[in-house]
């Protein structure tokens, strides 16, 4: 571990900007390509990195195991309680029109709820599932 | 059968690309099947993810290359990677007889293949697919200026349905697999608390 220099440092540059890309690949997904899946997986590609490279242990302490498990139904009740919302706005379950006076702000919104859920699901379950991996590893 | 004429295949730099780019598929495909180190096997199906990226992205279908790139090549290859650290890297060599499942796999390919003589021929406009719902998403999109990317549209607005039903078979697969890996964890653990304590 103590002679991979390159590898450090080189991951210790490329981090953040993983995480601007994950990111932009979630905010901008309405305008290129992307969503809340590849951000979610570009996010969590980014943890594992930072595991593989500097220890699991590391890694635990900026995201804490608890946290990662959490989010895993996290996502799906951010998906199901925004259909739940425009259930109670009157219009149907998932159909965003009651978010915003006007219809595609109030869709812009929609999907931009819809999306962080999926990204929470789904960056959750990666690292959930790397970190269960390492451990049995032991 | 197919009274249509086949679309003459045009050459354009595409075309080209999306041939080399299958061949080397093949390529790899054939390199996995031969190849009886696990790790090879691994390093090589994370190349053929990257290949089908390419091969989207040479398609218009950037969403779907991203996708495969980031979960075929990336988070797929650090699991299989993972798997291999807990098991053996070199596959056992078959000891049962080869000819039953070359029979099987003949007729089953044999089957596809028949089948995809039926199919339309690759990027014809008006096929079933591009003239039953396609549309409608694409002028609702347009009538309401609905986000540009009508991929996302489609995804999380039209069909958030199915958006939901995927994101849930997500969170079932997470907890599917972390209660097959963690259950045994804490029973080994146990194990080895119990063993420490005979030892003292």
């Amino acid at each position: 571990m103590k002679l991979d220099l390159v590898l450090r440092v080189g991951t210790k540059i490329l981090l953040p900007f993983i995480l601007v890309f994950a990111l932009y690949v979630q905010f901008h997904g309405d305008y290129g390509p992307g969503g809340g899946f590849q951000a979610g997986v570009i996010a969590a590609g980014m943890v594992i990195l930072y595991a593989i490279i500097f220890g699991v242990n590391k890694a635990k302490h900026i995201v804490p195991q608890a946290l990662v498990e959490a989010m895993i139904p996290l996502g799906v009740l951010i998906y199901a309680g925004t259909g739940t919302v425009s259930l109670l706005l009157g219009y149907n379950y998932l159909d965003y029109t009651g978010f915003a006076g006007d219809f595609l702000r109030a869709h812009e919104w929609g999907i931009l709820i819809v999306e962080l859920g999926v990204l929470v699901t789904v960056s959750g379950t990666m690292i959930a599932m790397f970190y269960a991996f390492a451990e049995r590893g032991r | 059968m197919n009274t249509k004429a086949a679309p003459e295949v045009v050459a354009t730099p595409e075309v080209f690309v999306i041939m080399v780019l299958l061949t080397l598929l093949a390529a790899v495909t054939l390199a996995i099947i031969r190849q009886r180190n696990l790790f090879s096997v691994v390093i090589l199906s994370s190349i053929y993810s990257f290949l089908m990226a390419s091969i989207m992205i040479a398609l218009d279908a950037v969403d779907v290359a991203m996708t495969e790139a980031s979960v075929g090549a990336g988070i797929s290859t650090v699991i299989l990677l993972a798997t291999l650290h807990l098991t053996k890297s070199v596959e056992y060599p078959a000891v049962r007889q080869v000819a039953l499942p070359l029979f099987v796999c003949i007729v089953v390919a044999g089957a596809l293949i028949w089948g995809s003589i039926s199919l339309p021929p690759f990027g014809i406009a008006d096929t079933p697919i591009h003239t039953h719902t396609a549309p409608r998403y694409i002028e609702m999109a347009k009538e309401h200026l609905m986000p540009p990317n009508i991929v996302t549209a489609v995804l999380a607005d039209f069909r958030s349905f199915d958006t939901l039903g995927e994101t849930t078979v997500i969170f079932t697969a997470g907890i599917g697999v972390l209660l097959l890996l963690k259950g045994r964890v804490k029973k080994m653990q146990g194990q080895d608390d119990t063993e420490k304590k005979g030892e003292a």
